[in-house]
């Protein structure tokens, strides 16, 4: 049953628009609400930032780069997980330290202090740093990222800031 | 006739001449169907439901843990912490209802039409076998929430399923994976529940189908018949 007029909508035709309409609509309507939920924890608040207090400042010798790592409790969902962090502490005077992140700046491995060769060494893809944090050699973009710090009646704090 | 095809046109018949597409057209949706009224569309409905449950609960998946530690608490964090997270769930939750309500309703209509008779026997058939899945998929959907309502319905549930004579027993201590609902019931019910039910309901629904498009629908009863 076709239309007499070429301009008038058949009846075929006319359930096609309406169908891929309302099946379009439908699918937007499950369809966006499903992508927010997928993503969903990405787009929550991350980070903030805390002093941590990383003991007397006498606990570091002068000019020796010495691990100190802490352990932070995090909710994750469902689930407080326990995250670890690990800095290297460089004392050069009563004032003034340095504190380095040992999370090698290539691809996010942990550097470890090598005291032989007086260099910090990532043992995923051998960057090497020197104790200033500058890149040696190796892959790494950038030299080592360094902590903010404050020392209070002689003892060390960290500024965590994350996110 | 001389025109020239748009790009859409000259697209769709490189993939038609591929695929196959006007072929599927006709044989899938250019069948001819008698005349028919509204109660012909449970079977979509439901299919349409089955589309619905398999999304939605992909997408839970994303989420959920099934274990007794923390199940309950990702269930949380699904309604509370999660964006439209109470929405998938709620669909969820009201298509496996209405699930169970639209494949009965389906099976009402197949009987009272007689629509279950030569040559649509293994139709039928088929149809009975998913909807005993569809009710088993309820079966152990309701426990993974993990709570009194939950525990409880399954212990009553498996206690009933243990009722036979002789094997009884057995079938209760298989069904909860032990002697009592634990941590190994609740996994085993997830994989049947994401799992196994769902696939051998897939492969069902693909054969049903098969045989609605191949064999036609049915004419409604008329009196000399």
């Amino acid at each position: 049953m076709s239309s007499h007029n070429p301009h008038d909508l058949s009846r075929r035709d006319f359930f096609k628009i309406v169908s891929s309409f309302v099946g379009s609509l439908m699918g937007l309507i499950l369809g966006l609400p499903l992508i927010s939920y997928f993503v969903s924890p990405a787009l929550d608040e991350q980070g903030g930032e805390k002093w941590i207090p990383a003991g007397p400042l006498d606990n570091y010798p002068v000019g020796e780069p010495t691990l100190f790592t802490f352990t932070l409790t995090k909710q994750h969902g469902w689930e407080k997980t326990a995250q670890s962090y690990g800095v290297y502490i460089i004392r050069h005077s009563d004032t003034e330290v340095t504190v380095f992140s040992n999370v090698c700046t290539h691809l996010a491995c942990r550097v470890r202090w090598h005291d032989d060769v007086s260099e910090f060494i990532c043992p995923c893809h051998d960057a090497h740093f020197a104790e200033d944090g500058t890149v040696i050699s190796g892959p790494a973009p950038r030299p080592l990222d360094k902590y903010e710090y404050k020392i209070e009646d002689g003892t060390l704090y960290l500024h965590l800031v994350e996110g | 006739m001389t025109q020239k095809p748009s790009r859409t046109q000259a697209l769709y018949a490189w993939l038609d001449e591929r695929l196959g597409l006007t072929t599927i057209n006709k044989l899938v949706l250019d069948r001819k169907v008698p005349k028919v009224n509204w109660w012909y569309t449970l079977g979509s409905a439901t299919l349409f439901l089955f589309i619905l449950q398999v999304v939605t609960g992909i997408f839970l998946t994303v989420y959920y843990v099934p274990t007794p530690d923390h199940a309950y608490d990702s269930v949380n964090y699904i309604m509370q912490g999660v964006r439209f997270g109470w929405l998938v769930r709620g669909i969820h939750h009201w298509g496996a209802s209405f699930m169970v309500l639209f494949v009965f309703l389906h099976m009402l209509r197949v009987f009272y039409m007689g629509a279950y008779k030569y040559p649509r026997e293994l139709t039928w058939m088929i149809g009975v076998l998913l909807f005993v899945l569809t009710l088993g998929m309820g079966f152990t959907g309701y426990l993974l929430p993990w709570n009194q309502r939950a525990y409880w319905a399954t212990t009553v549930g498996t206690q009933i399923a243990g009722t036979p004579p002789i094997i009884g027993p057995w079938i209760t201590r298989i069904l909860r994976g032990g002697e009592e609902i634990s941590a190994l019931t609740l996994s085993r019910f997830f994989a049947l529940h994401i799992w196994m039910i769902p696939g051998l309901m897939a492969l069902l629904i693909a054969v049903h189908l098969y045989l609605v498009i191949r064999i036609g629908i049915s004419n409604p009863p008329s009196k000399d018949e």
